[in-house]
């Protein structure tokens, strides 16, 4: 039932900085219930971020939170995994950050397999610095950095961390709430690399640039265009266009990196190393 | 590794060992020449130690990854040459604004840009000082031999961790690739510091408290041991959350720089030799120490009042060794570096008009031999005696 | 207001941007716009859904079982 927010949140520090609308505060929200679902100790979970508006949900989080360059919260959560295997690690990133800036990161954290939850707030924008396209924006949107419209390709982030291996991945939407909760749950639950790609919705950078000018259109365009995992292997190309699916897109579990450097210890202290 | 018997060592192997001596449990990194050897000898010496390691996907990340390993309670090192270096600067910033403890090693190689890959020079002084961008004071330690490279290494760790801050270890390639039979000092010689921990319970820890003494430096709870407590490269208040307040903006920046000069005297001074009645001085330090200190010995040979005065601390700047150089009013001080002049410069600021300040400099690779500094002794003794 | 339903919406107006959401998504017109921010209107009517909850982007409204009080 309702979420007992005072252990969960820093609530001394609310109301947050995002725009009213915001998606993010869905996404944190959804974020927190999967942790209470899943019964992660609060004190065993560290939340880390790069940089942009989904960037400052750890600062409202009460764990232990990192908030770091941009792009970058990949790599530092894989130091703190690395170091302490014992710790829950969840990344939160946005699309620019994980996608942009820090897009060799993403593919990299896939292919080692460590265990970190990646959430990526993916709102198609970047909103921080005010509505600049992003890898994520769809063709024909308009940007502050497309004023006649996205002229690049975007990206499908979960089709790209499957390329890089990634045994773990699901996507939902700020709209879908219930359904993105237990993406996250799932994610949380899994042991190797998990990632999570979370729609969700900028009215004021994205909205109101492209005909969607309330917070609800915005979610009903989410809606609108997600298709359950289940149908979209039957949809044709012409069908697909426009869309995207939703739910586990991949779940092939894989021994998980820290793990597999246990027996590389095993193994050094058994040989003495070759070197 | 440590006894008695004398083993050949290279620099850059001598840097691990000095490292998983002071503690070092994560290493993370990215193959790059001079340097490279550290990355390899880390991967095969840590999981036999229970430490880790990890190649990253570039040099960005791999000085994330340290940073996050030591938010974690680790000794986290990194090690690269100067393009990975430039790559780095922007968390080495995070590192020094988020006061998290880590130890860098920078083995110069020519540039700028990819330079010459294989070939020594001391060309990253400046990146080193200011590579970072704002207000900030670095450490950096620059050795000069194979034992030296051990040693600094441990002491690197011990400055990291007590002042809570990373520590550039500035080697170059003269001395990161130079083999030497050395005796590494037993472990019970050594002085290893660990990280202080909090003695507050969780809801009064400040990870960021300001005593106002800059002798006083918060101690760094590990992510995970119920401090829940927030880390950010945003400028931050005493509980480590942002703060837009200027007061409370120019305070903590002044404070993570004071807590560095306030302990300069406390880091490794100069290596001083023939300085009493010297009239001509060589400041040198790193590789090219070396060939200054066999002609500083020439010299003597030769009669001629020649001294070595090599800084062992490069940054934050040593003034002490030559404001007592300056006293004794010398006929010159020669400043030999393997770049177009950088340490040379807060070695003119100090000296100002007393005496000629002469850079003895060398690109392409060339080491910068002792005759060459000989002959530079001479000059300046003939010039001295002849005005 | 004596209520039927069993569950009780409580609204943090410090927290609330008003962004109208909750009310959007409610399917049992339980809370109205007192001219952005959300008052509820007719608690007797909530099935405890949560969709208003989960949808606030700014945790700032809460379904609670009466028993939970």
């Amino acid at each position: 039932m309702a979420l007992p927010l005072e252990k969960y949140l820093r609530v001394g520090k609310l109301p947050h900085i995002w725009c009213p609308g915001c998606g993010h505060g869905i996404v944190t929200q959804a974020i927190i219930r999967a942790i209470d679902e899943t019964g992660l100790d609060t004190e065993e979970t560290v939340i880390v971020s790069g940089i942009g508006c989904s960037s400052r949900a750890p600062g409202y989080m009460n764990f232990d939170t990192l908030h770091t360059t941009h792009g970058r919260a990949i790599p530092f959560a894989t130091g703190i995994k690395m170091a302490n295997p014992e710790l829950n690690v969840i990344v939160i990133t946005g699309d620019g950050d994980a996608a942009a800036i820090g897009g060799n990161h993403l593919i990299h954290a896939a292919r080692r397999n460590i265990g970190l939850t990646v959430v990526c707030f993916n709102n198609n924008i970047y909103g921080m610095t005010s509505g600049q396209y992003s890898p994520l924006t769809p063709r024909g949107s308009y940007a502050s950095t497309a004023p006649y419209g996205m002229f690049e390709r975007p990206f499908d982030l979960c089709e790209l961390v499957k390329g890089a291996g990634g045994s773990f991945i699901a996507r939902s939407t700020a709209y879908h709430t219930r359904h993105l909760t237990n993406m996250i749950k799932e994610a949380l639950k899994y042991e190797g690399f998990s990632f999570v790609d979370a729609l969700s919705q900028c009215p004021t950078y994205y909205g109101r640039r492209n005909r969607l000018r309330t917070p609800l259109d915005m979610l009903n365009w989410l809606r609108d265009r997600a298709v359950p995992a289940s149908s979209w292997d039957k949809m044709t190309p012409e069908e697909k266009d426009g869309k995207f699916p939703i739910g586990i897109l991949v779940n092939q579990p894989s021994t998980e990196l820290t793990k597999v450097y246990g027996e590389v210890m095993v193994k050094a202290a058994a040989e003495g190393g070759r070197g | 590794m440590n006894g008695s018997k004398p083993k050949l060592l290279q620099g850059n192997e001598a840097c691990v060992e000095g490292a998983i001596a002071a503690g070092l449990k994560f290493f993370a990194g990215y193959p790059i020449t001079p340097s490279t050897e550290i990355a390899e000898l880390c991967a095969a010496r840590l999981p036999q130690v229970g430490g880790k390691f990890l190649q990253m996907e570039d040099e960005i990340a791999s000085m994330a990854a340290i940073c996050g390993a030591s938010l974690a309670g680790r000794k986290s090192m990194t090690a690269t040459s100067g393009p990975g270096f430039s790559l780095k600067q922007e968390n080495i910033g995070f590192a020094v604004e988020a006061e998290i403890p880590c130890v860098v090693v920078d083995v110069q190689r020519v540039g700028p840009s990819t330079g010459m890959p294989t070939s020594a020079a001391q060309g990253d002084v400046m990146q080193a000082r200011w590579g970072t961008h704002g207000d900030h004071e670095i450490v950096v330690l620059s050795p000069s031999s194979v034992l030296e490279a051990y040693t600094l290494t441990v002491t690197a760790f011990n400055i990291a961790e007590e002042l809570r801050t990373p520590v550039i270890l500035l080697m170059d390639e003269m001395v990161g690739h130079l083999r030497e039979k050395v005796v590494l000092p037993e472990k019970s010689e050594l002085v290893v510091r660990d990280r202080a921990k909090p003695d507050l319970p969780p809801g009064q820890y400040k990870p960021y408290a300001d005593y106002g003494d800059p002798a006083k430096i918060a101690p760094l709870a590990a992510f995970g041991e119920g401090y829940k407590y927030h880390v950010t490269g945003l400028t931050h208040g005493e509980d480590g959350f942002p703060t837009n307040n200027p007061q409370a903006g120019a305070t903590q920046i002044k404070r993570i720089n004071d807590k560095i000069t306030y302990r300069k005297k406390d880091l490794p001074q100069a290596e001083e030799l023939f300085t009493d009645d010297a009239e001509v001085f060589v400041f040198s330090f790193g590789g090219t120490a070396r060939s200054a200190k066999k002609a500083v010995r020439d010299a003597r040979a030769a009669g001629l009042k020649a001294g070595l005065i090599r800084p062992v601390t490069i940054w934050p700047f040593l003034e002490e060794p030559l404001l007592k150089a300056k006293a004794k009013k010398p006929k010159a001080v020669i400043v030999p570096e393997m770049n177009l002049g950088q340490i040379v410069r807060p070695v003119k600021r100090v000296i100002g008009d007393t005496c000629p300040v002469v850079g003895l400099n060398k690109l392409g690779g060339q080491y910068i031999e002792p005759d060459e500094i000989l002959e530079a002794v001479k000059e300046a003794i003939l010039r001295g005696s002849a005005s | 207001m004596v209520s039927d339903s069993p569950y009780e919406i409580a609204v943090n107006e410090k927290w609330c941007k008003k962004c109208g959401l909750c009310i959007a998504f409610c399917p049992k017109d339980v809370l109205e716009s007192d001219g952005g921010g959300p008052i509820v209107k007719a608690p007797s009517q909530c099935i405890g859904c949560l969709l208003c909850e989960m949808h606030c982007p700014d945790f700032a409204i809460t379904v609670k079982r009466r028993a939970e009080k």
